[in-house]
């Protein structure tokens, strides 16, 4: 944005010491984080010097729990308590999970998301994703050497609201700030876009464990637009696995497995399926716990055959995201390849073959979502001056809507938009002297409630009584940047106002956030207190930080009764923060974020001036 | 420019439309490539990506400006809402749910692509569906054409908001094609 350059005399921010922070790449196979040192991008490694961190937690019976390599060796000796792949659970149902009878776990159908029996007792996918998360989070402090300032999580673009929601549940439960959801193709489009100073329309072709994501993007100097993204969330590398688990058991005639010996084959599988990369034929090897001797050779044709339906699938999504964005094949610069899963030369030849050209492989398939989403935790903590950073639009990948009658849905904000985006609607009572009115939120694209996601239902009460159709109630859909929605309603006819608003209810209420952060702490109550009152700390001098970088920018905006306000609030949190009390600096936390409301409203006012007048200067 | 400084002593609020937010003319002959420059210098502005790190007052303000240009940008791309915007601020209403009663054979027209496009889901000829695509695209163009002549140069709303309800037939038919491609595969 070189016409944003030009800053004004006392508008350069005050030069603050570089934030910490991470970028984290919640993976169904793999994990990692990543932060930028120097200006380079880079992953932290563990102790050992290896950068993943195997997606796998395993439940210990004294409330212990392992997290990557260690879980990873005995998992077929535990596979009841030994979780892989947790991201195919977030924000999911029994009902949603495919080979769920093929998972050796002791599943708990809970309303909104299914929940896990462990030795260590019933854990949902947000805790178990948070243990990874957690393991992360003090590798990062322990290479950065101080605490997080934040971190950006990234999700597969075609997440819906409940996975979103999960994910970003589990972060707060792992005690990190989180920045922002980042949409993975789009992570990786910026560390693809930024290393090769790339620009024109380019597609990205994310396959990874667990899900699948193709997003457009149009890249130019300073922009990364998302023009359309569409994917398939039960989709990935582990389906490939799966089928080749099936075909073993088929070729090799094996009876029903018992749980351990299911796991044990699933890893052969997906060792076959890695060494057929690079070569033709692949054999594999197990002794079962019966005594029975499994073995059999694979060469990578079959495989192609066996898993050709799971590589024709992608290229739906494909299509679609093309029609979506209104281009042809042709109008495509380049196609990024990300995820281990595109390794496999089928993929690649699906690919070169749709889209007429040869793959981008030029970036590690395993870090490069890590590495953007570090880049973009970096921005976000506002580590880089206005004009050195770029800007980022991203849109949700499914359509928001509504139910109405008869079971239909009313699309209320449309997939591909960009966000954030508010879009209102309005409904009416539909018998004399109604006073209440039930809404069901649903997330998808199909016509009928019933093949959508349920995402919420709400009731608005209060309507006063008036003949059929006469009350007017708009209801309000909001997505924010992270792609997580958050529903209005409010009655306006009479001048008399009704409103909610909802939090979609997979998610999980503050309280049993709370509770679990509670649970987490087997210590006593002054651990509890010592976190919450740290935690208020940072909100306070954050918040701090933040005000006075406002009125160093901007004073001239404030006038004296509003900075009169606006000083006192920040004597009173300074004084609050100097005391012990964590509720006392929450209440001065908010109170001065409304002291600043009108000042920030001016600010934006301003900032939108000023890039208009910037636009005339630079056309003339 | 006169126009320019007025609009800038104005306050940006929620009342103003969407080409003074941008600080474009109200025609419906845009300049594209104007119009995506305005917009990505307003979002750089006001972005929640530069407000992350902010405090609630600011990352509210932000998240307020931005819903409000996204959803001004999408307005002012799309044909069928840009022109009736453009007539909202001209006090006319294109009305498109109560105001059905278009030239008959208009109606027929729509009727015959609707069974077209219907006759070629079932027997999934995706080349028919590309001819009809293409088809429906050259309409729009037209239809296009007559609304820039008829909103810009000849300034005859009423009858603008005729071609706007046309043109909205067919972006529907559209949004069928898509539908019909997407059971097709």
């Amino acid at each position: 944005m070189a016409l944003l350059q030009i800053s004004e005399p006392g508008m350069s921010p005050a030069p603050h010491e570089q934030r910490l922070a991470v970028g984290i790449d919640l993976g169904t196979t793999n994990s990692l984080v990543a932060t930028v040192r120097s200006g380079v991008a880079t992953v932290l490694p563990d102790a050992q010097g290896r950068p993943l961190l195997p997606s796998i937690v395993r439940y210990h019976a004294n409330g212990k729990v392992d997290v990557g390599y260690a879980a990873q060796a005995r998992q077929a000796d535990d596979p009841k308590n030994t979780i892989v792949s947790v991201k195919r659970f977030m924000g999911r149902g029994v009902k949603d999970v495919d080979h769920a009878q093929n998972a050796p776990y002791d599943f708990v159908d809970a309303p909104g998301m299914l929940q896990l029996r462990t030795v260590a007792g019933v854990k949902t996918p947000v805790e178990v994703s948070a243990e990874i998360l957690k393991v992360l989070h003090e590798r990062a402090q322990l290479a950065l050497g101080g605490s997080l300032y934040g971190a950006v999580i990234t999700v597969p673009a075609y997440f819906d609201d409940a996975q979103r929601q999960a994910t970003k549940d589990a972060g707060r439960l792992a005690g990190l700030n989180v920045l922002r959801l980042l949409n993975e193709p789009t992570a990786a489009a910026i560390a693809y876009g930024l290393d090769n100073a790339s620009e024109g329309i380019f597609a990205v072709y994310d396959l990874g464990g667990g899900t699948f994501d193709l997003s457009i993007l149009k890249l130019s100097r300073g922009v990364f637009e998302v023009v359309a993204t569409s994917g398939d969330s039960m989709l990935g590398g582990d389906d490939f696995d799966q089928r080749l688990f099936c075909w073993i058991g088929e070729t090799a005639k094996l009876a029903p497995l018992a749980p351990r010996d299911m796991r044990s084959l699933l890893v052969k599988a997906r060792e076959a399926k890695e060494y057929l990369t690079v070569h033709q034929e692949a054999s594999v090897t197990a002794k079962l716990t019966s005594g029975e001797l499994v073995d059999v050779t694979l060469d990578s044709e079959t495989f192609c055959r066996i898993t050709q339906t799971l590589v024709q699938k992608t290229l739906g999504p494909v299509r679609r995201a093309l029609r979506d964005a209104g281009l042809g094949v042709k109008d495509i610069q380049g196609v990024v390849m990300v995820g281990g899963a595109t390794r496999m030369p089928q993929i690649q030849r699906a690919v070169a073959e749709f889209f007429n050209r040869d793959p981008l492989n030029n970036l590690d398939p395993d870090k490069v979502v890590a590495l953007g989403a570090a880049m973009q935790a970096n921005v976000l903590a506002g580590n880089k001056p206005q004009g050195e950073d770029w800007l980022l639009l991203d849109v949700i990948p499914l359509s928001l809507g509504v139910e109405t009658m008869g079971g239909l849905v009313e699309k209320i904000i449309p997939r591909n938009s960009t966000i954030p985006a508010a879009r209102a609607q309005e409904f009416t009572t539909f018998k004399d002297g109604q006073t209440g009115m039930s809404f069901h939120v649903v997330q998808g694209e199909r016509e009928l409630v019933s093949d959508c996601r349920s995402l919420a239902r709400f009731e608005l009460k209060g309507i006063p009584p008036m003949a059929a159709g006469a009350a007017r109630v708009r209801v309000t859909y909001q997505v924010d940047a992270d792609g997580l929605l958050s529903v209005t309603a409010k009655e306006s006819t009479t001048g008399a106002e009704a409103s909610v608003t909802v939090k979609p209810s997979y998610g999980l209420a503050d309280a049993d956030i709370e509770r679990m952060l509670r649970d987490s702490f087997s210590h006593a109550k002054e651990d509890v207190h010592a976190r919450a009152l740290a935690e208020a700390k940072v909100d306070g001098q954050r918040l701090l930080e933040a005000t006075r970088a406002a009125i160093n920018a901007d004073a001239a905006l404030l006038d004296p009764q509003d900075r009169k306000a606006i000083d006192a609030a920040v004597a009173a949190l300074e004084a609050a923060m100097a005391g012990a009390d964590h509720r006392r600096i929450k209440q001065a936390v908010d109170a001065l974020n409304r002291a600043t409301g009108p000042f920030a409203e001016r600010r934006m006012d301003e900032g939108v001036r000023r890039a208009l007048a910037g636009k005339k200067i630079g056309s003339l | 420019m006169s126009r320019t400084s007025a609009a800038a002593g104005k306050a940006l609020t929620s009342s103003s439309s969407h080409f003074e937010l941008f600080g474009l003319e109200p025609r419906f002959i845009l300049d594209a490539v104007a119009l995506e420059r305005a917009y990505r210098e307003i979002q750089s502005r006001v972005h929640p990506d530069r407000f992350a790190h902010a405090g609630d007052a600011e990352r509210r303000a932000s998240l307020q400006w931005t819903t409000r240009v996204n959803e001004a940008y999408r307005t002012l791309k799309n044909p069928v809402q840009r022109a009736s915007h453009i007539l909202a601020l001209q006090g006319v209403d294109v009305a498109f749910e109560t105001n059905t009663a278009m030239p008959a054979d208009f109606l027929m027209q729509q009727m015959e692509l609707r069974e077209a496009i219907e006759d070629a889901t079932e027997t999934k000829n995706a080349v028919a569906l590309d001819a009809l695509q293409e088809r429906i695209d050259g309409d729009k163009k037209v239809l296009e054409h007559k609304l820039a002549q008829a909103i810009d140069a000849q300034k005859d709303y009423p009858a603008a908001a005729g071609l706007v309800r046309e043109l909205q037939f067919l972006e529907k038919l559209e949004s069928e094609i898509d539908g019909a491609y997407e059971v097709m595969e």
